[in-house]
């Protein structure tokens, strides 16, 4: 701080300050906490507030934990859910495999993206990398809802994929793609692709070439100076990529609003529900909350796995 | 214009450690002074107190005999050139070096001409619309010169501003930077960790170490009488011997050595108890084929001849071990002595010193 | 790499490309279509009647009326407060530093909807009722962090020796500001500015929660299709692909242009540019993912 007052003066530190206090405090911190604690509190009329029934509470949380039903649980690519031989809360159903697919994106993404985050940054002759750019990020600027909308059209009933893989022959009769979680799958990827590959794409980049050499010339085969050259030295760049496609597709709205089938629910349509339908606004900060938790484990837990800090994470 | 600079008990301390130890130093009105010393002994410190970038933790600066204690550096009459000289890159070298005016509100035809004429100064005529990128290293040097002179300060200083730049430049720039403090005659405080440059430029040096000065004198003083030890080897070079002093007669003492006793002059706050060492230069030394009359002699077997081109450097190891060398001009006619061949180096009392070990990082420096 | 590994690579690219880039070209394509369910197959006709349909909708006018203005809203609040906190961290260290840097970059990595939900309700308690503005504020939250690091990142170049030759030379606090810090930045203030104004028209789950009745595009385009899909959305797709594409191919042969002059005239000069500023050379910082 004395370090700022002796560069800018009194004015002009305080004026830093309080811009960057405004935003931490004003728009970002106190809301959480005030989320946080109106999530302990009943959802009552105007009249009671303040009143004896204005106590805190756990009934917001405890309520998704309510509702036990057959416990239906799709797997992945799985066109029928199993039925599982116990009853589940409604709510955790859901809960459970928004964080399933989430999980699942995040894996097919980094998958998809890797061999072509490696391609763009070490294969690809350097003059044609901002051209393929061009290509790849388009769908990025166009927005995500439209990209989610691209698929609904491309997985409907009648739609060009089944059409086309009907015109070459490979099935004969059109498939329910949007049926369980493989739809919402599928556009999950298709959406957040682009979130897993760029942060795996700089870190890629950031590699000196001459190390994929010195591992090749030391006689690694490709797969070992990937496994102990190029991916420890991406680690940051897959951590960040993979905390970002997990968040954005477990907070999704869009896609599965787009994309699911009757049967497959999001943990974000339990959160609508409760804040637009019951109007009941402490219920939906505590799941609002839930899932604040979840992405924050998720976040701590990848920076543990891939020993990175949370300035690799976001930059 | 020009202003003397005082430091008065000037201490800096940063955490635990203490950049600076009460220095003392008066710099006269038009002076060109120099701090030199190696890196990390506090001269750059005193550079930027003196700025004002830094309080110092005790003592006074007076620059012009006001104190300068509560002024920011935006209120000092210095200007400062900094290592890396720090031109704004986004600003042709005329907006440069107006940038002082332009912040005191003068106007653009004011500042257009003041820059034109300091680019004159600089001998940098006709580059005033280029851009900071187009300019060479010696050039960069002169805006920078130049930028700093335009605020019209009663002192300039100089952190290591030739560091960056080629020998032959350096040596240029030298020349050139004395002349612009002769024909300005503002006061100069220049640091360096090149005791050529500060040898060659300046009108008074301040030798430091460890954040104490250790001497402050002319060049030649500095070269020639230098107070300690540390003085003794930072400028220029020795041969120097370990041992104690047996006795003192007047300005001069016997001093015993494992390699025998010789005479030499005695250094200042130096006593028999003192931890001392006997310093001789290579230039001060000679080899001769039998030992010198009456004089310190030292028997010797020549090691190893390197030829410099204007000097010659001849290496040689007495019984010991102990490496010691003589320089001599090379006058075209000089014969050099076979290497292996036994001489004996010799030397006067009166150019060999006797210093305290004072300001020394390593007493066994010699070893 | 062998000359079959490296065969199968490229088709690897090759239909990763094609994967991106079909499903766009199927959307666009069915705006064209003659057909009312928005589709291109089977193929009825070639017509213009869906773009027409949608520059008559008043609402969608509104709602990009209303995109736009939360939009500018979002610049203007986001790129002071990012740019006061880059500085801000810039000159801190060690503890306070990492804690401030973490409270800084979590609304990035908190879900949109939570940030809507929060901000909806905070400023309720206020008397503040949902609508456009609360959209500008819950979106300004996330979207300064962005603006935060792309000045950061600009600032970890800056020469703060420059500021103190200014200071030295007898500029006062403001001149240092004005004259030397803000001139560096500008190239990531301009950046964080489009970052903050593409991320602003971008957003859905903040701006649900807190738009009240107020329409914005991406929340026009979310009823739209949940009400009856037609083929409109399809023209506005289309619209927006081609105009991103033309963009993104202008900046991309300007790049070009200007490389093959900076060559011919051997000599660099300080200068960002709006490739740069777009994301094209670092292609993760102009594409932050949407809360």
């Amino acid at each position: 701080m004395s370090e700022l007052l002796r560069r800018y003066g009194h004015t002009l530190t305080w004026t830093f300050v309080a811009l960057t206090a405004f935003w931490l405090l004003v728009l970002v911190i106190l809301p959480q906490l005030y989320l946080l604690e109106e999530s302990f509190r009943y959802y009552l009329p105007v009249a009671d507030i303040g009143g004896p029934k204005d106590v805190y509470t756990l009934d917001n949380y405890r309520s998704a934990f309510e509702q036990p039903t057959e416990w239906k649980l799709w797997l992945p690519f799985a066109w029928k859910p199993i039925i599982l031989p116990f009853e589940a809360p409604i709510r955790m159903q859901v809960f459970v495999h928004t964080l399933l697919y989430s999980s699942i994106t995040t894996i097919i993404t980094l998958v998809l993206c890797y061999p072509v985050a490696f391609y763009l940054a070490k294969v690809a002759n350097p003059k044609n990398v901002p051209l393929l750019f061009v290509g790849l990020l388009v769908p990025m600027w166009v927005s995500e809802i439209l990209r989610a909308f691209a698929w609904f059209i491309i997985l409907a009933f009648k739609g060009p994929l089944n059409m086309g893989l009907m015109g070459l022959g490979i099935i004969d009769s059109p498939i329910r793609w949007i049926t369980g979680f493989n739809s919402v799958t599928f556009g999950l990827v298709y959406v957040y692709l682009l979130f897993m590959l760029l942060p795996i794409y700089n870190a890629v980049q950031s590699l000196d070439t001459n190390q994929i050499e010195a591992a090749k010339d030391l006689g690694a085969s490709s797969w070992r100076t990937h496994w102990r050259v190029i991916i420890p030295h991406s680690k940051p760049g897959i951590a960040s990529g993979c905390v970002m496609v997990f968040m954005l597709a477990a907070g999704s709205i869009l896609v599965p609003t787009l994309l699911a089938s009757t049967q497959s629910r999001w943990f974000t349509e339990i959160i609508q529900q409760a804040m637009f339908e019951s109007q009941d606004w402490n219920t939906g900060s505590a799941y609002a909350f839930m899932l604040l938790v979840t992405c924050t484990v998720f976040v701590i837990g990848m920076m543990r796995v891939f020993r990175v800090k949370l300035s690799d994470i976001a930059r | 214009m020009s202003a003397g600079v005082d430091l008065q008990n000037v201490s800096c301390d940063f955490g635990s450690f203490r950049a600076v130890d009460k220095a003392n130093v008066a710099i006269r009105p038009g002076e060109f002074f120099s701090f030199l010393g190696p890196s990390g002994c506090g001269k750059t410190t005193i550079l930027r107190m003196v700025s004002g970038f830094i309080d110092p933790s005790e003592g006074q600066i007076k620059i012009g005999g006001q104190d300068m204690n509560g002024i920011r550096p935006n209120k000092r009459p210095t200007a400062l050139i900094f290592q890396n000289l720090a031109l704004f890159p986004l600003m042709p070298v005329w907006e440069n070096i107006s940038f002082g005016l332009e912040v005191r509100g003068a106007s653009k035809d004011v500042r257009r001409a003041k820059a034109e004429e300091l680019l004159k100064l600089v001998d940098l005529h006709g580059a005033a619309d280029k851009a900071i990128s187009q300019l060479s290293g010696g050039q960069k040097q002169r805006v920078a010169i130049a930028r700093a002179l335009a605020v019209e300060p009663s002192v300039m200083l100089l952190d290591e501003p030739l560091s960056a730049l080629d020998l032959k430049l350096r040596q240029h720039m030298r020349a050139e930077l004395r002349a612009i403090q002769k024909r300005t005659n503002v006061t100069f405080i220049y640091i360096t960790h090149d005791q050529g440059e500060a040898l060659a430029m300046s009108d008074r040096v301040a030798v430091m170490s460890q954040g104490k000065v250790q001497q402050i004198s002319t060049p030649q003083e500095i070269y020639n009488a230098p107070v300690n030890g540390f003085v003794a080897s930072f400028v220029g070079e020795n041969n120097i011997f370990k041992g104690k002093i047996k006795s003192i007669d007047g300005g001069k003492c016997s001093f015993e050595t494992d390699a025998g006793t010789f005479t030499a002059s005695l250094g200042p706050a130096v006593d028999a108890g003192t931890l001392a060492r006997l310093y001789v230069r290579p230039e001060y030394s000679r080899l001769q084929a039998t030992p010198a009359e009456g004089g310190n002699s030292l028997p010797v077997t020549i090691t190893d001849i390197s030829f410099e081109g204007n000097f010659i450097h001849v290496h040689a190891a007495d019984k010991t071990g102990r490496h010691v060398t003589v320089e001599t001009r090379n006058d075209g006619k000089a014969t050099l002595p076979a290497i292996g061949s036994a001489q004996y180096l010799c030397f006067d009392a009166a150019s060999a010193r006797v210093l305290a070990d004072q300001g020394m990082k390593d007493p066994s420096i010699d070893e | 790499m062998n000359a079959k590994s490296n065969w199968l690579f490229n088709l690897y690219i090759f239909i990763f490309l094609l994967y991106m880039l079909l499903p766009l070209a199927v959307m666009g394509g069915a705006a064209l279509n003659d057909s009312r369910f928005p589709s291109v197959y089977p193929w009825v006709g070639f017509t213009d009647r869906w773009f027409i349909e949608l520059f008559q909708d008043a609402r969608m006018w509104e709602a990009f009326r209303n995109t736009i203005l939360v939009a500018i809203a979002v610049v203007i609040i986001s790129v002071p407060i990012g740019t006061a906190a880059a500085i801000l961290i810039n000159s801190l260290a060690g503890k306070t530093r990492t804690v401030l840097y973490a409270l800084m970059v979590a609304p990035i990595l908190t879900p949109g909807a939570v940030i809507g939900i929060s901000t909806l309700l905070f400023w309720n308690k206020f008397g503040v009722n949902a609508g456009l503005h609360l959209s500008a504020l819950g979106q300004a939250s996330y979207i300064s962090a962005f603006v935060m690091l792309m000045v950061l990142a600009r600032l970890q170049s800056f020469d703060r020796g420059l500021e103190e030759a200014a200071l030295d030379l007898g500029a006062n606090y403001n001149q240092v500001v004005r004259r030397i810090l803000l001139p560096h930045l500008y190239p990531a203030l301009g950046a964080g500015a489009a970052i903050a104004f593409f991320q602003s028209i971008e957003n859905f789950n903040t701006t649900l929660f807190t738009r009240g009745t107020y329409d914005t595009l991406t929340v026009y385009v979310f009823s739209k299709v949940r009400s009856g899909i037609t083929p409109t959305i399809n023209a506005l797709a289309l619209i927006l692909i081609v105009f991103t594409l033309v963009l993104m191919l202008y900046f991309e042969f300007a790049r070009r242009r200007r490389e093959r002059a900076l060559v011919a005239r051997a000599e660099t000069k300080e200068e960002v540019t709006i490739a740069q500023a777009v994301g094209l050379d670092q292609p993760q910082a102009a594409f932050p993912p949407t809360q």
